[in-house]
């Protein structure tokens, strides 16, 4: 039975983007089939973070529009055959995508994949609606600081009035994922911390992602942090994440750097 | 929290971001789906006064202030002596 996720979060910045290709690299990564699609028209990005820019023929428009067909939109991840993406229209107007189009989108690649990950827009317009409007899950990506916190709840009160589950009288499962997290500063009380943004949000938590360089290496290079370093704390977050996804039980931790013996004696820091 | 103000040398400003979201989402949550009160009493409060007096917009004042058991509404409309509208402009 296929699940369409959307990664969303009404405020700009916050990393859906990243998180959407981290969690879909780690899912195909423990063997699910996966496509993530892009839904920020005229501001695609995910094709970059996933380092499948030069390869984007067809798109999202083009399919919903039936000038190309779904098979030959889609992009087939060069280091991971699960994964797949179907990048959004850099040129066209987003007034093309239409509610009936994707409709007919998504209920295709229900019949060919187990996980359909939305990658939103920012903003709660068009493209964000749509990219919410036939999920069965949601993951709000929300950094610990305010403006991001209040984006979240709107988002929230959409997801639970917008959608189409919500239109049948149904629940979206929502998952708080919370980004660029810095204990060490959320402890000396000059950053919210994970129970203030739970208790405000009054949603489940999915996981912790601590701020790291590692992401922006990830980025820089076009890799999904969870396939570029895996062993890296952002990336073992993301697979927690992942694995809570799947039914999992996991303890809720936030990783922190494995530091080696002689880095700890020396007291380097690992790089 | 006098003592992370000892070690740090700064206040912690994590619980006021904390109270300021709690009052601001209480609010915005109960707006869902509706016109926000306020905003509708201040536009009728000043239609209403707009059809029987001509009023400069320069010398209007309004004050809203959300708390988190009352909010308060303000309006300051500075009223000129003879500034009726004729009852035939009011229709």
């Amino acid at each position: 039975m296929a699940k369409v996720l959307v990664v969303t979060s009404g405020k700009g910045g916050v990393g859906k983007t990243t998180s959407t290709a981290a969690l879909g690299a780690a899912l195909a990564q423990m063997g699910q089939r996966v496509v993530v699609i892009d839904f920020d028209v005229g501001l695609r990005n995910l094709d970059l973070v996933l380092g499948a820019e030069r390869r984007v023929v067809f798109d999202l428009i083009n399919v919903v529009q039936g000038v190309a067909k779904l098979q030959q939109a889609l992009i087939r991840d060069k280091r991971l055959e699960n994964l797949w993406l179907l990048p959004a229209s850099q040129t066209r107007d987003k007034d093309a995508l239409t509610d009936e189009g994707i409709s007919r989108v998504i209920a295709e690649l229900r019949t060919k994949f187990d996980w359909i990950l939305c990658d939103s827009p920012a903003g709660i317009e068009r493209g964000a609606m749509l990219a919410m409007r036939y999920a069965d899950e949601a993951v709000i990506v929300t950094n610990p600081e305010v403006s991001s916190v209040r984006d979240s709840d709107r988002i929230i009160g959409m997801l639970d009035s917008k959608t189409v589950k919500a239109e049948r009288g149904e629940f979206v499962a929502k998952h708080i994922l919370i980004t660029r997290y810095d204990a060490g500063r959320a402890s000396r009380g000059e950053m919210l911390g994970i129970e203030d943004i739970l208790e405000i949000l009054a949603t489940p938590l999915l996981g912790i992602i601590p701020e790291s360089q590692d992401v922006l290496r990830a980025s820089n290079v076009g890799s999904p942090v969870t396939l570029h370093n895996a062993d890296s704390p952002p990336a073992r977050a993301y697979i927690d994440a992942v694995n809570r996804l799947l039914g999992e039980t996991i303890a809720m931790t936030v990783p922190t750097e494995r530091k080696s013996f002689m880095s700890r004696l020396l007291g380097r820091r690992a790089a | 929290m006098n003592l992370l103000r000892l070690i740090n040398g700064r206040k912690a400003t994590a619980p006021v971001a904390r109270e300021r979201l709690q009052i601001l989402l209480a609010h915005e949550r109960g707006l869902r789906g509706q016109p926000d009160l306020l905003e509708l009493l201040r536009a009728e409060i000043l239609a209403a006064v707009q059809r029987h007096v001509d009023i400069d917009q320069d010398k209007i004042v309004i004050r809203m202030e959300r708390g988190p058991q009352v909010s308060t509404l303000e309006v300051d409309i500075e009223v000129p002596n003879g500034a009726h509208k004729s009852l035939a402009a009011v229709g």
